[in-house]
């Protein structure tokens, strides 16, 4: 069963197994405005907890979006490359960015729950 | 003082309604040993427009302006006549006297020549995008090299020998802070190998053509030797009109092309304001430095500009920016993109052929005196002569007979002692047959 | 009596207020203009030329082998275009251009006649010096302006803009560092700095590392001690502030940063506030760049060109940049070639081709002769006397972050006031326009919320500054009261509505191309 844990950086990640699908929550690309650029990390590329793993860009403001878990890139979507409006439209489903490897299954733990993020949204 | 309209009364009223006795009162965090009083700066007191008018004026008169002698320097800054009416519209207070166009609504006019000025340099370099400006040819030049450095991720910049020196040390002083710059050994009057130089950990060769010497380079095998090992060919241009009769370099494999734009509508100054004509590769646009104007549509379905990809720059990326500028060369992007309109498909071919028979004229004359020797095959409108003696001095005997005969190559490589007896002589349209006979002449004399 | 027989009419008829599009898409004055390439046609040139054979080409076979795709057109047809064009634009000329941190004061016409005289405009950088000893002469008097009014003792030319003079600072800064035989990396920027400063620091190789700004504008000089170490290079401070202010603690700012062996940089975008009555040397200052497009009134003409020559303090000045101007028996002289360099001069390197914006220098130098170092002063005081009148007559109905005042040049205010009105300072800059106004700066500075950094300069009257708090309160009681129509969707009034930025960006178009080639595309 997958399921979904969040940063305080406001990005998402789906855990199946070791495989781990990131992006960033509907809260984060609200704040941004409309998304016109997204710049992915090529497969193969072996990225830390918390490193920078791609750029999302809106017509005022660039934003670093980072690993939310290390591991080995294995696929970048495509889709939000060629068509960033997929970001707002549908964020935590259509828009992800990327997908790892998992290296460290004991990353997860340092992840927020659902509930935990939107408690941590509140105190914003 | 004639521009300040404040009058005393207008002021006392302002203090009033700030609500503080005096001027001094709003400097008050001015820490007191910093405060000077008004004659700590023994500097003159204001002067009405008659007076300053005839101080500069006096400056001026001072110098041999080109217009007035026989006059055939170039090495990087060339000659040209400008049409009246490029001098005219540049001066209409709507272009010269508004802000980077922040507000596309209401400044449509800055942004529209800006797309005109980006898409002729596209054309003129045969490149597929262009931007809105750099400085002049010499930064243009750095930034290109950083740039390749970001788009390979490697340090290595390779510089030809026959790049303008003062180009090769604009780019060192900042390229090499990060990484590494290699200049080729300078071989005037024919083209180097530069392939031998490129390694894997090369990002870039800058080549010049026309190069310093005025020698027109093939860059296509440089392009094809630097592909080869996956570096970038950045393309380097000192004298735009060369491009109405050169083929371009985006059509012999530049990546990135980087121009010297003053030889169309751009006086030569003493050196500056110029305009630094940018150009690449669509792929590349997002690592370009510089503004760009982009084509839209506004709420109402008109078509419109915008300055576009912002991200890139230093006011949205700040340390991550593809480069720190900001202020470039508008109202000389303005100038150059009206000179090139009012010349056209046909004027620029004209302008760029009629250079040519020029200088190849007069190599022919000069060339043809007793101890001189044309050392550049292949030219534009710039060439370079092996003199029997130390050309500066040459040159220095030519200014006292008020004629400014082109630039000796040890002013630009003073350690270089091959270089020692080379001019480099440049004609445009503006050196008549007059002027070119009496420069023979001249000559023929001074190399006695 | 003789008959109006023509029938034309005397009466004024009656005025509508709804708008009939016309036939033409023009309306009166304002006409629409389409791209340069979309007009002309081949033959045509508007520049006569003489068509010469080339008997002999010596280009080495490097001979164009295609057309470049140049539209044709004569002379009037490229003035008509251009001068509709420039009707799309807001200019200084012809209206407040209140621009903070920018600075759009008056450019006198005769600083234009003067860059303009022959022996300033048509001189070569390379002839021979001798020939130009009244072009060197003049630059020299410029340096003699720019050290005086600092204090400082030396002065780089070179620089051509604002960053580009950032960039020679820091170089100085890097290469005083070097030839200490240490390797400090951290430069220390308040996060209230314009972004060409930490955008040149990494340029310059250096790390940024952000200072925080105290609640009340100013840079946070107590969170500045707590990041001072051996490892820091310098401090880029501007002065007066982003937020319009002037730093108080400047000097003890200054002192902290030397006493760890750093220097102290100041960007002097905002000089023109205190030009005639502040040194920077007194300040502490290092290096500072001036911008002479702000300072000293040479036109900002769409964006540029500028010059941003750099003072630098006794420490730095070795390091200043090639080419150095002399003065010797024979007149002035550049030194071209470092080998040739006097003294202990050691120079980083060199910034650019040539020697420098001549073109500005003139100009500049134009201003300064005119105004006298007394209208200087009375400049900078005017500047400073008009922002705070704007602060005093705007504070009851906008919302300043920092209080009461005094302010420098520019008066800052937030986007408090529009606190639940739906309208947000985009909303309220665009409805300037309609008001025949360009907008303040926006959203800058990035420390307060919706910022709107007002600078009127010292070339507005009194009358003029009055209309303008008129509309402006005006403006801010509407949004208060809930009437937002002026706001919404404004402009209505401008050559185009609000532009789609979004779609600029997602599929940027950055040239004109033939119809029969694909549009350009990501």
């Amino acid at each position: 069963m997958s399921e979904v844990r969040y940063t305080d950086q406001h990005e998402w990640v789906r855990i199946d197994g070791d495989e781990a699908t990131i992006g960033i929550t509907k809260y984060a690309a609200d704040q941004l405005g409309d998304v016109v650029y997204v710049e992915l990390p090529e497969p193969g590329r072996s990225l830390g907890q918390g490193g920078e793993a791609a750029v999302v860009e809106s017509v005022k403001a660039a934003s670093e979006v980072y690993a939310p878990i290390g591991g080995e890139v294995t696929e970048a979507n495509a889709a939000v490359a060629s068509e960033p409006a997929k970001v707002n439209a549908d964020p935590e489903g259509e828009g992800w960015f990327f997908k790892v490897k998992i290296a460290d299954q004991a990353e997860v733990a340092k992840l927020m729950t659902l509930g935990a993020y939107n408690d941590f949204l509140k105190g914003l | 003082m004639r521009y300040l309209p404040l009058t005393p009364d207008d002021r006392a009223a302002m203090l009033r309604k700030i609500g503080v006795p005096s001027v001094d009162a709003l400097y008050r965090d001015v820490p007191s040993s910093a405060v000077v009083g008004r004659s700590a700066f023994d500097l003159p007191e204001t002067q009405g427009e008659l007076e300053v008018e005839r101080a500069l004026s006096r400056l001026s008169s001072r110098n041999m302006a080109a217009g007035s002698v026989p006059f055939f320097v170039g090495a990087g800054a060339y000659r040209h006549h400008i049409p009246a009416a490029v001098d005219h519209l540049i001066q209409r207070s709507e272009f010269l006297t508004s802000y980077t166009p922040y507000q596309p609504e209401i400044a449509q006019g800055t942004l529209q020549y800006l797309f005109e000025f980006q898409t002729q340099v596209a054309l003129l370099t045969g490149m597929e995008a262009a931007n809105a400006s750099l400085y002049d040819g010499s930064t243009a030049t750095a930034e290109a090299v950083l740039m390749a450095q970001r788009v390979t991720r490697r340090t290595k910049a390779i510089l030809s020998g026959g790049l303008h020196p003062h180009y090769a040390e604009t780019v060192e002083n900042v390229a090499a802070l990060n990484g590494e710059v290699v200049r080729a050994a300078v071989t005037p009057g024919r083209e180097e190998d530069l392939a031998k130089l490129i390694d894997d950990k090369t990002a870039c060769v800058v080549v010049q053509s026309p190069d310093v010497f005025g020698l027109v380079r093939n860059l296509k095998p440089v392009a094809e030797a630097a592909h080869a090992k996956g570096a970038l060919l950045i393309a380097v241009v000192t004298e735009v009109v060369s491009l109405g009769l050169l083929e371009p370099p985006g059509h012999q494999g530049a990546d990135i092309v980087a121009a010297e734009g003053q030889g169309l509508g751009v006086g030569l100054n003493f050196g500056g304001p110029y305009v630094g004509l940018f150009a690449t590769r669509e792929k590349f646009i997002r690592q370009m430095p510089g503004r760009l104007s982009g084509e839209t549509t506004d709420a109402a379905g008109k078509r419109g500009y915008v300055l576009t990809l912002s991200t890139r720059e230093q006011h949205i990326r700040r340390e991550k920016a593809t480069s720190n500028i900001c202020t470039n060369s508008g109202l000389c992007c303005l100038a150059f993109t009206i000179h090139v309109s009012l010349l056209g498909e046909e004027g620029l071919t004209r302008l760029a052929r009629l250079n040519h028979a020029r200088a190849s004229a007069l190599a022919t004359k000069l060339s043809n005196i007793e101890g001189v020797e044309l050392i550049t095959p292949a030219f534009f409108n710039e060439f370079t002569l092996k003199l029997p003696k130390p050309a500066a001095g040459v040159v220095d005997a030519l200014a006292e007979k008020r004629i400014l005969g082109g630039v000796p190559a040890s002013r630009l490589m003073p350690h270089e002692h091959d270089a020692r007896d080379l001019l480099i002589v440049a004609a445009t349209e503006t050196s008549s047959e007059e002027d070119c006979d009496a420069f023979a002449k001249a000559l023929a004399e001074a190399v006695q | 009596m003789t008959m109006n027989t023509q029938g034309r009419p005397t009466a004024p008829g009656t005025a509508s207020e709804t708008e009939l599009p016309t036939i033409s898409g023009d309306r009166g004055l304002d006409h629409e203009e389409n791209l340069i390439f979309e007009l002309g046609r081949d033959g045509v040139t508007g520049v006569d030329i003489p068509e010469v054979q080339l008997s002999e080409e010596r280009l080495g076979g490097q001979r164009r082998r295609g057309p470049i795709g140049l539209p044709g057109l004569s002379e009037p047809e490229v003035i008509r275009h251009y001068v509709r064009l420039s009707r799309m634009n807001y200019a200084i000329d012809s209206g407040l251009y209140p621009l903070g941190s920018c600075t759009m004061k008056h450019n006198p016409r005769l600083n234009e006649k003067m860059a303009r005289l022959p022996g300033f405009a048509d001189v070569h950088p390379l002839q021979p010096q001798q020939t130009v000893q009244g072009a060197l002469t003049l630059i020299s008097e410029l340096m003699t302006w720019l050290t005086r009014l600092t204090g400082m003792p030396a002065v780089a030319m070179s620089p051509k803009a604002g960053a580009h003079g950032e960039l020679c600072g820091l170089l100085a800064i890097r290469a005083a560092i070097e030839a200490r035989g240490e390797n400090r990396k951290r430069i220390l920027v308040p996060s209230s700095a314009h972004g060409t400063n930490p955008a040149t620091a990494a340029m310059a190789g250096f790390t940024v590392d952000e200072v925080p700004p105290k609640g009340d504008g100013h840079v946070d000089a107590d969170a500045l001690q707590a990041k001072l170490g051996p490892d820091v290079a310098g401090m880029m401070l501007t002065n007066p502030n982003t937020c319009g202010l002037f730093e108080p603690r400047i000097k003890e700012m200054a002192d902290a940063v030397h006493k760890v062996g750093g220097y102290f940089y100041c960007d002097g975008a905002n000089f023109n506030a205190v030009a005639g009555r502040v040194r920077p040397r007194d300040l502490g200052v290092d290096a500072m760049h001036i911008n002479l497009h702000k300072t000293f009134s040479t036109p900002h003409g769409g964006g540029g060109p500028g010059a941003g020559p750099v003072v630098l303090s006794a420490r730095l000045a070795p390091y200043a940049p090639l080419p150095l101007l002399v003065h010797d028996g024979n007149g002035v002289h550049l030194i071209e070639d470092r080998a040739a360099v006097p003294g202990d001069a050691n120079p980083f390197g060199r910034m650019c081709a040539f020697h420098g914006q001549m073109g500005m220098f003139s100009r500049a130098l134009t201003y300064m002769l005119s105004h006298g170092a007394d209208g200087i002063r009375q400049a900078s005081e005017d500047a400073v006397l008009s922002a705070n009148y704007i602060l005093a007559s705007l504070k009851d109905v906008m919302s300043a972050p920092f209080g009461e005042g005094p302010c420098m040049h520019e008066a800052l205010f937030d986007d408090t006031f529009l606190h639940d009105t739906g309208v947000t300072t985009l909303d309220f800059a665009k409805a300037m326009i309609d008001e025949g106004y360009h907008p303040m700066t926006m959203y800058f500075p990035l420390v307060v919320h919706g910022a709107m950094l007002i600078e009127p300069t010292e070339s507005e009257s009194k009358e003029s500054l009055d209309r303008f708090i008129h509309v402006l309160r005006e403006l801010a009681l509407e949004a208060k009261a809930g009437k937002t129509e002026r706001f919404d969707g404004a402009p209505r009034l401008a050559p185009r509505r609000r532009l789609d930025e979004t779609a600029a960006a997602r599929k940027p178009i950055l040239r004109w191309k033939p119809k029969d080639l694909p549009q350009a595309a990501e």
